[in-house]
């Protein structure tokens, strides 16, 4: 039997990542033909079979990390493939369980099993002997590979905590997860454990694996304590997908770039409620998409725009940059993430036009075919936080621009009209965020103030 | 001193260059020819390598197609990338074993080698720390990306000159959210030929080889 390793592709690479199995468990190999495929830093490599024979156990499945010289795998020269299809699964993980004391209360000082050598078995109370101390030698850790110290600076993990089960006690990333899982767990999980009778001194966590054999090893060198199951399941790791790191990253920027003012102004669309009954049906007829309140909003934010051009402006460095164009951006909520892609021109646009364009952008951003063009460009946005029943929000400005529109739920209200009286009114909220760099609040008021004037004195019956 | 074949083959498909590749790979392993650097330009092409996400790619197939941009998975290192016209595609096959038996050396010989290529047209580029690939202040000028067998290399670096980096716009390269440069964004208006010359002189450099046009051997 011979066994496969983790070969060692340079001087500095401590681990890598078995990406793929070429061969299954019970597969013949020859000599040299591909047998695995690991991955390091940017670079793929193909790891021959070093002899010929029945690939008889696969120990490391495909996407873990390990450290170099780990054995992957076994073939077996002798050619009968004997024992072979059962693909021991064994994972990589901290060398076993054993040591750290059973959990429950032990009243019964445990079974007896004649230990080898070591007296105090684990569970016995005298704290002193110290069996199982962490081994000191863990000071030297080696050198570090670029994954280990990259999740230590964003998880801001100090390595000295984190044992190492890699060659001559490297830290590998499969140690770094561990230690994620026992730490994640730990906040939830340390108020249960400490009662218990004489936990083994310096074991971490008292919750060491307590596998099917709970029997009492001898507490020689007491390996470090891996994540139990349930432990696990408390927390969930999960990387974000690239869309959510640059929403991430552009809502943050924003944040420290604009200084943020919302003004909201309630607004009566109790006129354009009734065009849009009066036309739905026909509307949706004639051309096949529905009609909603958004193209309304757009067009009399693109009106108002025109008043007030520094709200379709943004700033570079001391200067102000006006942008002839009105190009609004519509954001678009997707799976897990949102896009805002942008109506050009939409000044010039009818409500049919900017309905159209609203339901061309927001389909086309769901199934992922929007084009760079149509994601670029623009001057200003809208965001509909009203369709998910939200009254009022504080939507972020969408840089480099200087100001955003948000559009609240159309809804009933008894309002005090003409004098005394009380009406039912289709009533909404605007909520416009600018930029107090650059718009003061009057400014911000007259925009929102002329949008508001636009909506309800909609005499416009053509869409 | 070790000899280096240059061949620049001029506008390649990218199936067409993968195939010719791995003859070569195939050829170099069995000892029949000389290491070799491959030098060419490929139409629009957006490729994965073997451990990519496909939430990289931006854009749908049907509008990767209409726009006349070829996908291809491939069996190279790293994420997503675009190839096209206007860019050095540099495809060394190099047997690592006449040189160090290191693919990470290896990798950050290939990124001095465009580091210092691009130094001599005046602009200052470097590596960023956990990302592969050349940068000038923090846009990535050249990307790489290997494939190993048996310790002969394949694939290799793109170096954008002139590539019109709209295209760029349909992925995530790499999976980074950094943005991508070109030397004519730098200011610089070197020609293709000029660069790629500045690069086969470092690249003989760094690997100790004599780069050599096949005509011109012995």
């Amino acid at each position: 039997m011979i066994d496969v390793v983790m070969p060692q592709m340079g001087e500095s690479i401590v681990e890598g990542t078995l990406t793929k199995w070429l061969k299954k468990a019970g597969d013949r190999v020859e000599l040299d033909e591909p047998l695995f495929e690991i991955s390091t830093d940017k670079v793929d490599t193909e790891i021959p079979a070093p002899t010929a024979g029945t690939l008889s156990e696969v120990l490391v499945q495909e996407g873990a990390t390990v450290a170099i010289h780990t054995v992957v795998a076994r073939i077996d020269e002798s050619g009968a493939g004997g024992g072979a299809a059962a693909p021991a699964e064994a994972p990589k993980e901290a060398p076993a369980p054993a040591a750290t004391a059973p959990a429950p209360p032990p009243a019964a000082p445990a079974a007896p099993p004649a230990a080898p050598a070591t007296p105090s078995a684990a569970a016995a109370p005298p704290p002193a002997p110290a069996p199982a101390a962490p081994p000191a030698a863990d000071e030297t850790q080696g050198p570090l590979s670029p994954i280990v110290r990259k999740m230590a600076r964003e998880f801001n993990i100090d390595l000295r905590q984190v044992k190492g089960t890699g060659a001559g006690g490297r830290i590998t990333k499969q140690d770094m997860d561990s230690y994620m899982a026992v730490q994640g767990a730990r906040t939830v999980s340390a108020a249960s454990a400490p009662g218990a009778p004489a936990p083994p001194p310096a074991a971490p966590a008292a919750s060491a694996p307590v596998a099917s054999v709970p029997s009492v090893v001898p507490a020689s060198s007491a390996p470090a304590p891996s994540p139990s199951r349930a432990e696990q399941a408390r927390t969930r790791l999960e990387p974000m997908s690239t869309m959510r790191q640059k929403i991430a990253e552009h809502m943050v920027m924003s944040k420290n770039t604009s200084v943020h003012v919302t003004t909201v102004h309630k607004v009566d669309v109790t006129k354009i409620a009734k065009l849009r009954d009066r036309n739905k049906g026909e509307f949706q007829a004639r051309y096949g998409f529905g009609l909603t309140f958004l193209p309304f909003f757009a067009r009399a934010a693109a009106e108002a725009l025109r008043v007030f051009p520094v709200l379709n402006a943004s700033i570079e460095g001391t200067n102000i940059v006006y942008h002839n164009d009105i190009n609004i951006g519509i954001a678009v909520a997707l799976d897990g993430g949102l896009i805002v892609p942008v109506i050009r021109n939409a000044d010039e646009k009818t409500v049919v036009g900017l309905q159209r364009s609203i339901v061309d952008l927001a389909s086309r951003a769901r199934s992922r075919q929007l084009k760079p063009d149509d994601v670029t460009g623009g001057t200003f946005s809208i965001t509909n936080f009203g369709s998910f029943g939200s009254v009022f929000a504080t939507p972020v400005i969408n840089q480099p621009q200087v100001a955003i529109l948000g559009v609240g739920t159309v809804e009933k209200q008894p309002v005090v009209v003409d004098g005394d009286s009380i009406a039912i009114r289709s009533i909404c909220y605007l909520a416009t965020t600018f930029d107090h760099r650059l718009i003061d609040g009057a400014l911000a008021d007259q925009f929102t103030g002329k949008v508001k004037s636009i909506l309800e004195n909609w005499s416009d019956e053509i869409l | 001193m070790r000899k280096c074949e240059l061949r620049e083959l001029g506008r390649v498909g990218y199936a067409d260059a993968f195939e010719l590749q791995q003859q070569l790979v195939e050829r170099r392993k069995r000892g029949e020819i000389c290491d070799q650097l491959l030098f060419v330009e490929h139409p629009h092409v957006i490729t994965m390598g073997r451990n990519g996400d496909m939430r990289n790619v931006l854009a749908g197939d049907d509008h990767l197609r209409s726009s006349g941009i070829e996908f291809h998975k491939t069996n190279r290192g790293g994420d997503v990338t675009y190839h096209g016209p206007g860019q050095i595609v540099g495809y060394p096959i190099f047997d690592l074993r006449e040189w160090k038996r290191d693919v990470v050396a290896y990798v950050r010989a290939l990124e001095q080698v465009i580091i210092d290529a691009l130094a001599v047209f005046g602009i200052g580029a470097g590596r960023v720390t956990d990302a592969t690939g050349v940068w000038v202040d923090g846009a990535k000028v050249a990307a790489i990306g290997v494939h190993i067998s048996r310790w002969v290399t394949s694939h290799g670096f793109a170096l954008n000159v002139s590539t019109d980096l709209q295209y760029f716009q349909y992925i995530v390269p790499c999976g980074l959210t950094k943005p991508v440069t070109s030397l004519r964004l730098l200011g610089c208006g070197a020609s293709r030929e000029a660069v790629s010359a500045a690069v086969a002189e470092q690249f003989s450099i760094h690997f100790g080889c004599e780069v050599m046009e096949p005509a011109l051997m012995r």
